[in-house]
């Protein structure tokens, strides 16, 4: 088998083939992949909040899009994933509960979607593929082997992006 | 703004206190309404680092149900009633009167029911808070979602990711004599209401 590396919320894991990198139960969360499909060099960082300036002083970057990507894409380039030939995929970014006067923190999803998207941007880091929005959590994982990113949910079956 | 690590023993054991009485009310709403004995167990007050509270229901892909109600006031903070798909199923046959079993999908009704009980559980609950606080709270309308639990914390966790890395967790634990029914209440007060919380139980 194997291995299957687990990613919490608010962190960040890289590897190499032929391991797959795991996150369980995102709602509003991000699952940001990178991937270098020469060295088959990889990670994948579950975010929280789109922006850290907004919040109080943290502990912990990975919570936030705008410095845990950052962190990622050091630690993959540190295994020796070459920079130009990286790629992002994400997924996450829901609004679990329908709510007719939402406010902005139950907005949280989209703007997540957002500042992942500017941020991979900002790093130069080509996005090529998304499955964002919604109402229902998904599970994430990214394969190191083919670089196949599947994204698992409850009553929507399992998609591959 | 108080730092959520100041706490002194006493303090936690004031939350706690608070934690029983509103629990207790609600279990014993929940048992007339669906006629049969609830137990709690004493409610867990708790730090827990956020990346470790979907732990507390088995999980971050266990799928559960969840009825989520914000809590306005003096106060501010969120509630949220967590069940395992099997419990909630148990309780919709329950109340629907139905064999036990019946259920296997949440229609329009069954949604609907569930949310009246976690309306019932938090006005309970925020009752039992007024009489020890003198805070007045109220409920906002209830929101349903079945789904993975760490996907549904979310709603709770990332306000509070916005002020730091813990969540103060007042969390209670349901279990019907026939063990059909095990489910969770968490309330977890908005990081600046802790203050407000403390204050008004006057414990130093």
């Amino acid at each position: 088998m194997p291995e299957l590396i687990r990613v919490g919320m608010a962190d960040y894991k890289v590897g190499k083939a032929p391991a797959t990198v795991i996150s369980y139960g995102l709602g509003s969360c991000i699952g940001i992949s990178l991937y270098d499909p020469q060295t088959k060099i990889g990670g994948l960082l579950h975010i929280m909040l789109p922006d850290s300036t907004q919040a109080r002083a943290s502990d912990n970057p990975a919570k936030f899009a705008d410095t845990g990507l950052p962190l990622m894409l050091n630690d993959v380039l540190a295994l020796g994933a070459s920079r130009a030939r990286l790629v992002a995929k994400i997924a996450g970014g829901a609004q679990m509960f329908a709510f007719a006067n939402a406010t902005d923190i139950m907005r949280v999803g989209a703007r997540n979607a957002e500042a992942a998207k500017k941020m991979l941007k900002d790093l130069g880091i080509k996005l090529v593929a998304e499955d964002t929005g919604g109402t229902y959590g998904r599970t994430v994982s990214i394969n190191l082997e083919d670089g196949v990113y599947t994204v698992k949910t409850i009553n929507k079956g399992e998609k591959l992006i | 703004m108080k730092d959520e690590f100041d706490l002194s023993p006493a303090q936690m054991d004031a939350l706690k206190e608070i934690g029983n009485i509103g629990a207790g009310n609600s279990a014993t709403a929940l048992s007339q309404v669906i006629n049969r004995r609830i137990d709690m167990n004493v409610p867990d007050v708790a730090m827990v680092p956020l990346e470790a509270v979907p732990d507390l229901v088995g999980g971050p892909d266990t799928i559960v149900v969840g009825v989520f109600l914000r809590v306005y006031g003096k106060a501010p903070g969120n509630i949220l009633f967590l069940l395992p798909q099997r419990s909630a199923f148990y309780l919709v046959d329950t109340l629907m009167g139905r064999p036990v079993g019946t259920t296997t999908k949440l229609d329009f009704m069954d949604e609907s029911a569930l949310m009246e009980i976690g309306n019932i559980l938090a006005g309970a609950y925020l009752n039992a808070f007024f009489t020890f606080t003198q805070l007045a709270m109220l409920p906002s309308i209830p929101a349903l979602a079945m789904d993975m639990a760490g996907a549904i914390l979310n709603i709770v966790l990332v306000q509070l990711g916005q002020m730091g890395d813990q969540a103060l967790v007042i969390e209670t634990e349901f279990l019907s004599e026939d063990d059909g029914i095990n489910g969770h209440f968490f309330l977890v007060p908005d990081p600046g209401s802790l203050e407000t919380i403390i204050s008004a139980v006057g414990v130093e």
